[in-house]
């Protein structure tokens, strides 16, 4: 992976990558998924956001990627009020970040190629020009073999990396993860682990949700945890 | 491998295989019937003009003699006054014969020795700067003759009311062959996105904009669409071939005279399936992403 130069890290709650005050969001009146999260992810920082089944985990990743909008309280992604963003506002932010989706959400009928290859081509570049960059990816997650392949004949496993390679092949500013290692190996974690350290030494604001709590410890990220919808801890 | 070698990229939707040929097959359907309503509308207005041109170019003169004339020296005298008159080609006295020869169709041999028969002059005008009927009359009664000129002009009216009438429902015709293509193409987008709807926002995710996802609906269902609309007007340019071949210049009936050139009225027809499909594509897909697909 070409080397950028990295970015200062910034800390400045107004310039940070992402910020959080007092958000709530429910499904329904009755339940709430979230209540009164305040978080700030200074740019170029790295966290773990672990907690149970049902803590609020992939909600609070939800309204990150903006496919939710919070109930209360306001969101900044990047610097700008995000918090009832139109559809309009949605592919500038969108495209700045990174998203490896618990269920992967891979195009089944296009190649892997063409997985990995999806958010360059959605910002109109041609393909001679990201092939290189695409394949390179896929060779690093350990798929430069099966490039032509479509993602129903991969395991579980290789549909994870196939995911990773697509929210990272971009170089975003902010990647976001719902349990990237869940389907993996031990030894493809420490490595999807190690790709993940390598982007954020690069300058990339990293938020990996995960239940496995050893590898948000050994990550020597910062640790975020939510409770019934609460972060009861690590919020900057 | 080959497909990247070749810098093709796949369609971001899936196909949908067996929607997507029954849309076809209605458009091309759709289309072949607008193409029939324009050749129609032409063919219609065709015979409407040459009908109201023939009826231009004549007037018909009804003479009654004064006393102690006949009626045929009247008839003489009179498409001799009209032959000088500006705006008029040939004006020619109708003898009885020729007369007898027009009623026998309606009222048989058995009457036709006994009945009156008015004296008529048949008039062909300069069709360049034909002589109108006040002219003429003013002529005649100049000339001390007592007679009524018919130029046609109820009839012609009523042809070219018709031909107006029929072109009027051509174009209403069209434009619901236009709309049910449009509707047809918004159902199949409506249902395309509900079932792509795990696509759809795969892309959004990954930073498509709602235009761009709209671009993909426009350009499949266009393209769908402008192919279909060929095979449409394909096979009424074959019919109409067909038809102009059997029938001749004439057409297969006086009615509807066909020309070669009616060929070339329906070759926008696949541009304007495109057209119409893209349109309604794009503003279908616009509407339910507003939604929330």
């Amino acid at each position: 992976m070409p080397v950028q130069p990295r970015r200062a890290y910034e800390s400045d709650a107004a310039t940070a990558t992402v910020r959080l005050s007092g958000v709530g969001f429910g499904y329904a009146a009755t339940h709430r998924a979230l209540r009164d999260v305040s978080l700030t992810l200074p740019a170029g920082s790295f966290h773990f956001l672990t907690g149970a089944s049902g803590a609020g985990k992939s909600t609070l990743l939800k309204l990150l990627t903006l496919a939710e909008h919070p109930t209360v309280g306001t969101l900044h992604l990047f610097g700008e009020d995000a918090t009832t963003a139109t559809r309009r506002a949605l592919p500038a932010f969108r495209r700045r970040m990174g998203v490896v989706f618990q269920d992967f959400r891979l195009l089944d009928h296009l190649s892997a190629f063409d997985n990995v290859a999806l958010p360059l081509r959605l910002t109109g570049r041609k393909q001679a020009d990201y092939a290189g960059d695409v394949e390179e990816m896929l060779d690093w997650v350990g798929l430069g073999d099966r490039m032509d392949d479509a993602p129903p004949s991969f395991s579980g496993g290789e549909k994870q990396r196939l995911a990773i390679a697509r929210a990272v092949v971009t170089r975003p500013d902010l990647i976001l993860a719902d349990e990237p290692t869940g389907s993996v190996d031990a030894a493809m974690a420490e490595r999807l682990l190690k790709l993940f350290q390598t982007l954020n030494r690069l300058g990339t604001t990293v938020l990996i949700a995960s239940h496995d709590e050893a590898l948000a410890e050994r990550s020597g990220a910062t640790v975020l945890r939510l409770e019934g919808g609460r972060l009861i801890g690590g919020a900057t | 491998m080959i497909r990247r070698l070749l810098n093709a990229r796949p369609s971001l939707l899936p196909r949908d295989a067996g929607g997507e040929a029954w849309l076809a097959g209605l458009i091309a359907v759709l289309c072949f019937l607008a193409c029939l309503s324009a050749v129609g509308a032409v063919s219609a207005d065709r015979a409407a003009h040459g009908w109201a041109r023939e009826l231009r170019s004549e007037a018909t003169v009804q003479v009654r003699p004064r006393v102690g004339e006949t009626g045929a020296e009247a008839a003489a005298r009179a498409a001799q006054t009209l032959a000088g008159v500006e705006g008029v080609s040939e004006a020619e006295a109708m003898d009885r014969e020729t007369a007898e020869a027009l009623l026998r169709p309606w009222i048989g041999d058995a009457v036709l020795p006994d009945l009156p028969i008015p004296q008529l002059v048949t008039v062909r005008l300069d069709l360049t700067a034909p002589a109108s009927a006040v002219t003429l009359g003013r002529a005649l009664a100049e000339a001390g003759l007592d007679a009524t000129v018919d130029d046609h002009s109820l009839w012609r009216g009523e042809v070219e009311r018709s031909a107006g009438l029929i072109t009027l429902l051509a174009a209403a015709a069209f434009l619901l062959t236009a709309s049910a293509a449009g509707a047809a193409v918004a159902y199949a987008t409506r249902a395309g996105m509900a079932a792509q709807s795990g696509v759809i926002n795969t892309l959004s995710l990954n930073g498509a904009s709602d235009g761009a996802i709209a671009g993909l609906y426009q350009a499949r269902y266009g393209l769908l669409a402008a192919g279909a609309g060929a095979i449409g007007a394909l096979v009424a340019m074959l019919l109409i071939a067909a038809l102009r071949f059997l029938g001749g210049a004439e057409g297969v009936t006086p009615a509807l005279p066909l020309a070669w050139s009616d060929l070339l009225i329906l070759s926008p027809c696949p541009l304007l399936a495109g057209t119409v499909a893209l349109v309604a594509a794009r503003f279908t897909a616009l509407a339910r992403l507003k939604r929330g697909h």
